[in-house]
């Protein structure tokens, strides 16, 4: 018989063993459907990892594609430690984007210096009141935000279409559902010459050292985490728990907006329906595989990414889906959860003496 | 207004609200059985997309319409199994777990489909369930092609509907389920396995689920599309608080989603010339949030939802 | 003893881990005895129960079953079915009840197959029936166990058992929960069932009832049997220095006189969802250098009433008025600030967040302390150099200031909470159950930190249902029953108990 016992410490092997041992082993699970495509198998691996360490221009390419999930695992981190689901993000960074266009593309004639940071806050704003807005449906009438945020996702894709079919629509645009381009003193600049990579890249790591700061030194952060671990307590002891979960949801949907800020203003320079390949629920994986520590999320972020690009470039390669990306990356967060149960718990082996 | 009359008169009209309602259906039962033994089920998504493309796949690789519905089943089965032994023994956050298995099963689901079909750009097409005509019933006016033009999975809902109330509130099996998800310790007390009546509920409402996808594929179309499940699987997560966990209501809850739908949809026809049509297509969306905020207040989650249960500890 | 033996642990033991929950515990039970089984917590009760269940493998030790023709049959060991098979049934001290169902399917739950067509409801009901009829106990079958008074559901898991046939019947503090007079019922109830040849084990530690109502007593310490003797040659003292070891003393209560007003409440009223969730037209003092003890059994109030005084619940009319000024606040910081102390009911659920450290949980309430935090920035060393301090004062033991707090040991939380309460010194100490589920020690502990409070000047209020700590530590005494608090006239064990059962004194 075997019984499952609480492990009495907090051991920093496993906090960070736990998350690196599942991402390798989630790695090695996609052999499994690299066989079954029929693609030689180790093959495959160099492939995916010319793909990232390749040349200078993978490793940056890697890299403009970690950018917005940090944000998107920022968002999903910083909710989820105070037990508030959000699984919008995906819709938060359409909103965010969709505010960076509205007033990006020449409604506002201003220098850099004064158009990037309203471009940001206004999708920041954005991002928020697509969080708020649940936050406030759990708070005030009780409806579990995980269905809302993620019916929310839905509603919000479906009036992005409209303000790319109307408001938002370039009129220079070929008759093609897309936004205007954003003004060049509105984009945020580039990192390298000839390369993607650009400055919300830094910006997402400061936004890691901040959250992270706030999480453990501030009195804000220290509310946010004892409403997540324990909401009775916090409410006993006098936290005001509704303006807690509203202020994390607040800085979640930010984060999250900031994501499509990044994407549009840093990358694409005008906005898409198809601007996320589903960047808003690959940031849950990346928050969780980080533990949802904020400095983890970049170092997990970076991995996501890599999975992605490398596999992108190595399904080109050999033929393989490049959906291959996508079942590593899920395989990874079950893997994560495993793991982080045995990281809690260890299972006792009781003794069968005696028994016939 | 004389427009909404008609279209409510019309026998289409609640012949499409009854045909979109048959994936709601198996999806708010499934998740009903899973959530009244006390585990949220958040895999309901991807195990809509995973039946939806393996009885699809079956179907094209020759195994007959039943042979797909059964293997569409399986695949539920195994990925509820997952979340089952991820929620069940391990006790991990079923909120995480669930999405979890929402993107592993659409990614594997994705990633068969397209390595089973490099280069298609328009999906191959099987044939599908065609409408079971019954002699005298089918002509009838109005109840024959409102009830009698359906094809065999729609009619497998409604008897789902009755069976799963039948033992819910009929069989022993039903008060042990009710039991373990309002306090799993009255269950291990009288020495029935927790863990058991748990996976089970799990497993067996995750292949109703995959059902729910199986008919998309097999009934309602006759190819599989990447996104084609657009969020129903959330929509039963909703309805199921909705329908007080009840199974009667959750089919009554499906109809009045279905026919609203349904009318949205002709509506569109009708009025789409003044009012975007994005209006329509969010409003089943934001129908789910409204149902949501309604019920959320007065709903008597089962007690144990959500809370793990270990052997052993009291 | 001339009733043949019907149960035999021979040498059990269990380790866990470091701890010897059970050492070589040897025991025998008769036909038609009521053998209680006396220690505190920790002293291996639940332990030695969990084996005889098979819900734990002894590490070592035999059980043997005996059948009507006095043959000894080992217990499969580790196996719950087998125990269930052999006649063993238990009644735990937190209900294994499904609330959504009718007492009927709760006791039909696990004896009936799952797919039967048609459930045989009516033939079951004949069986409970009779057994209602043989032993006395009585409650209603077909309404949700939800809505039953706590007496019934505690009757619906003795039937539960019965209904399985149980030759052997276990106990765990089943009077925990009940008025003196509904014990005394349930005892009753017991010795009808023993008279038809039943034998029950009964886990107590109160010393009264054990006295009073069993053959036999067993006292367990440290995970070993310490003593066992006839309940006609024991008394109170004999069996307490056996559990205990050596006595702790309770400092005794200074005659003292009470102050000025602390707390006031004016006709405060609740109208919750349910009646327990109610309290109606609540009137009370509490003077400074006073311990108001508030009786009753849990489930009439208490928590109502103490949410609405720590501020977690806002009173639908009526006054909370604490040294004349009105608090109408249901925001628990005010509560705080105005100086009033609360030692909640759930330790675990609303006094500690279990996943953050010692240290933090100690600064809990106390977020807008200078002394530890500046413009929203936690100062780090003042606040683990807090946590030490008050760790030394208040004799909080532990791995450390920055583990989590989870780790430590119900007493030690109990601790954790009195240090950051009485630290703030209050006016007034809210104490709701402070020493359910405490050892002796870590109890006294906590009674001589409240008389303490009460010598220094605070205004105390003690809800507890064990009418013996009620009773020795304070100064008024006032019985709560269905939502309803009524002053007691006379400290006298019988009066309080039938107010307790809501019968006029």
């Amino acid at each position: 018989m075997i019984r499952i016992e609480p492990r009495n410490t907090n051991s920093a092997i496993f906090s960070y063993g736990v998350p690196i041992l599942s991402a390798l082993v989630a790695l090695i699970l996609a052999s499994i459907p690299l066989w079954f495509a029929g693609a030689p198998v180790l093959v495959s691996y160099v492939e995916m990892a010319k793909g990232v360490f390749g040349s200078k221009f993978a490793f940056s390419e890697m890299l403009t594609r970690a950018t917005p999930l940090m944000f998107t695992g920022l968002a999903a981190a910083l909710a989820f430690r105070a037990k508030l689901w959000n699984i919008g993000a995906e819709g938060q960074l359409y909103l965010g984007a969709m505010a960076a266009v509205a007033v990006g593309t020449g409604v506002l004639e201003a220098p850099a210096f004064i158009l990037v940071p309203i471009i940001i806050l206004f999708g920041c704003a954005a991002g928020s009141v697509g969080m708020v807005v649940p936050a406030f449906l759990k708070t005030r009438y009780g409806a579990d935000e995980v269905v809302t945020t993620l019916l929310l996702n839905f509603i919000i894709l479906i009036f992005l279409q409209y303000m790319l079919e109307g408001p938002l629509k370039d009129p220079m645009g070929l008759g093609w559902p897309q936004s205007s381009p954003i003004l060049d003193q509105g984009m945020l600049p580039p990192l390298m010459e000839r390369m993607r990579v650009h400055s919300g890249l830094l910006i997402a790591v400061a936004c890691a050292l901040i959250a992270q700061f706030m999480l453990v030194r501030s009195v804000w952060g220290f509310k946010l985490r004892a409403v997540g671990e324990n909401v009775f307590a916090a409410r006993h002891a006098g936290i005001k728990v509704n303006r807690t979960i509203l202020g994390a949801a607040i800085a979640s949907g930010a984060l999250a907006g900031m994501a499509g800020v990044s994407e549009v203003a840093g990358l694409k320079g005008y906005l898409t329906s198809d601007l996320s390949p589903g960047f808003g629920y690959a940031g849950i994986i990346v928050a969780m595989l980080a533990g949802l520590s904020p400095i983890g999320v970049v170092i997990s972020a970076l991995f996501i990414a890599s999975v992605f690009v490398g596999a992108d470039s190595m399904s080109r390669a050999m033929g393989v889906s490049s959906y291959l990306a996508d079942l590593v990356v899920s395989t990874s967060l079950l893997c994560v959860l495993i793991g982080g149960f045995f990281a809690r718990f260890k299972l006792v082996k009781t003794s069968v003496k005696g028994q016939n | 207004m004389a427009e909404i009359i008609q279209i409510l008169l019309s026998d289409s009209f609640w012949a499409a609200s009854l045909r979109i309602a048959t994936p709601l259906i198996f999806g708010v039962l499934g998740a009903l059985i899973c959530e009244k033994s006390g585990v949220l089920n958040l895999g309901i998504e991807g195990i809509f997309v995973a039946g939806a493309m393996s009885g699809w796949m079956a179907v094209w690789l020759g195994a007959g319409l039943w042979g797909g519905v059964i293997v569409a089943g399986l695949a539920g089965a195994f990925f509820g199994l997952i979340h089952a032994i991820l929620t069940v023994p391990l006790g991990l956050s079923q909120h995480v777990s669930g999405l979890g298995v929402t993107l592993f099963a659409t990614s594997v689901s994705y990633f068969f489909y397209r390595t089973a079909l490099p280069d298609v750009s328009s999906p191959p097409r099987i044939e599908p369930f065609r409408p079971l005509e019954i002699p005298i019933l089918s002509d009838l006016p109005f109840v024959g092609p409102v009830f009698f033009q359906q094809t065999a999975l729609t009619w497998l809902a409604l008897f789902m509907v009755g069976l799963v109330w039948y033992i819910m509130n009929r069989t022993g099996l039903g008060v042990a389920i009710k039991a373990v998800g309002d306090n799993p310790n009255s269950v291990d007390a009288q020495g029935l396995s927790v863990y058991g009546l748990r996976i089970g509920a799990i497993v067996v409402g995750s292949a109703l689920m995959a059902l729910g996808g199986a008919f998309l594929t097999m009934s309602a179309f006759d190819a599989f599309f990447f996104g084609m499940v657009n969020g129903r699987g959330w929509i039963c997560i909703a309805l199921v608080i909705f329908a007080s966990w009840k199974p009667g209501k959750a089919l009554f809850g499906a109809l009045l989603f279905g026919a609203f739908d349904a009318l949205q949809v002709r509506m569109q026809t009708e009025v789409g010339a003044k009012v975007p049509t994005q209006v329509f297509l969010a409003a089943p969306y934001v129908l789910s949030i409204v149902a949501l905020v309604i019920a959320a207040r007065r709903a008597e989650y089962p007690r144990a939802l959500l809370t793990p249960w270990f052997k052993g500890q009291r | 003893m001339t009733s043949p033996p019907v149960l035999h642990l021979n040498g059990l033991t269990k380790t866990f881990g470091s701890v010897q929950a059970a050492q070589s515990i040897s025991l025998e039970l008769f036909k038609g005895e009521v053998l209680a089984l006396l220690g505190e917590n920790g002293a291996g009760k639940t332990t030695l129960m969990n084996m005889l269940f098979g819900h734990y493998m002894p590490d070592s030790g035999t059980i043997d079953i005996f059948d009507t023709s006095g043959t000894a049959k080992p217990l499969q060991l580790g196996n719950p079915q087998a125990a269930i098979a052999a006649g063993i049934g238990m009644v735990h001290q937190h209900f294994t009840l499904a609330e959504n169902l009718d007492a009927l399917d709760n006791i039909m739950l696990g004896s009936e197959r799952f797919f039967d067509f048609r459930r045989n409801k009516t033939k079951a009901m004949q069986k409970v029936q009779k057994i209602m009829d043989d032993s006395g106990l009585a409650a209603p079958m077909n309404i949700p166990v939800g809505k039953l008074t706590v007496g019934e559901r505690q009757r619906v898991e003795i039937l539960k058992a019965l209904y399985q046939d149980v030759k052997i019947l276990v106990l765990d503090e089943p009077t925990a929960v009940l008025t003196p007079q509904e014990a005394d019922k349930l005892f009753e109830n017991i010795t009808t069932m023993t008279k038809n040849g039943l034998s029950v084990i009964f886990i107590s530690h109160k010393l009264r009832e054990v006295l009073a109502f069993s053959n036999r007593i067993a006292v367990l310490r440290h995970g070993r049997k310490v003593g066992e003797i006839s309940s006609k040659e024991a008394n109170e003292r004999k069996i307490a220095r056996l559990m205990v070891g050596e006595e702790t003393e309770i400092s005794s209560r200074k005659k003292m006189k009470s102050g000025e007003a602390v707390l006031e409440l004016d006709n405060l009223t609740i109208s919750g969802s349910s009646k327990r969730e109610s309290i109606s037209n609540v009137n009370l003092i509490v003077k400074k250098h006073e311990i108001l003890g508030i009786a009753g059994i849990s489930g009439n109030g208490q928590t109502v009433l103490a949410n609405a005084i720590s501020g977690l619940l806002k009173p639908s009319s009526g006054k909370i008025k604490l040294e004349s000024e009105i608090l109408i606040s249901n925001d628990p910081s005010n509560i705080i600030q105005a100086g009033v102390g609360r030692i909640p009911e759930d330790r675990h659920k609303d006094g500690i967040v279990g996943q953050m450290t010692v240290a933090e949980n100690m600064i809990l309430e106390d977020l807008s302390n200078k002394r530890i935090q500046s413009r929203g920035l936690l100062n780090r060393e003042a606040i683990i150099q807090h946590c030490e301090d008050l760790s030394v004062k208040y004799d909080v033991r532990g791995p450390g200031a920055n583990a989590s707090a989870r780790l430590l040991s119900g007493g030690n939380i109990q601790k954790l909470i009195l240090a950051r309460v009485f630290e703030a010194a209050p006016k007034l100490i809210l104490a709701n159950q402070p020493t359910r589920g405490l050892d002796m020690g870590a109890a006294a502990d906590v009674a001589n930190r409240l008389l303490e409070a009460r010598q220094r000047g605070s205004g105390v209020i003690l809800i507890s249902e064990d009418l013996d700590e009620i009773l020795s530590l304070s100064d008024r005494i006032m019985v709560i029953y269905d939502g309803e608090l009524k002053a007691v006239e006379t400290h006298d064990r019988e009066t309080i108990g039938l107010m307790m059962a809501g019968e006029a004194a």
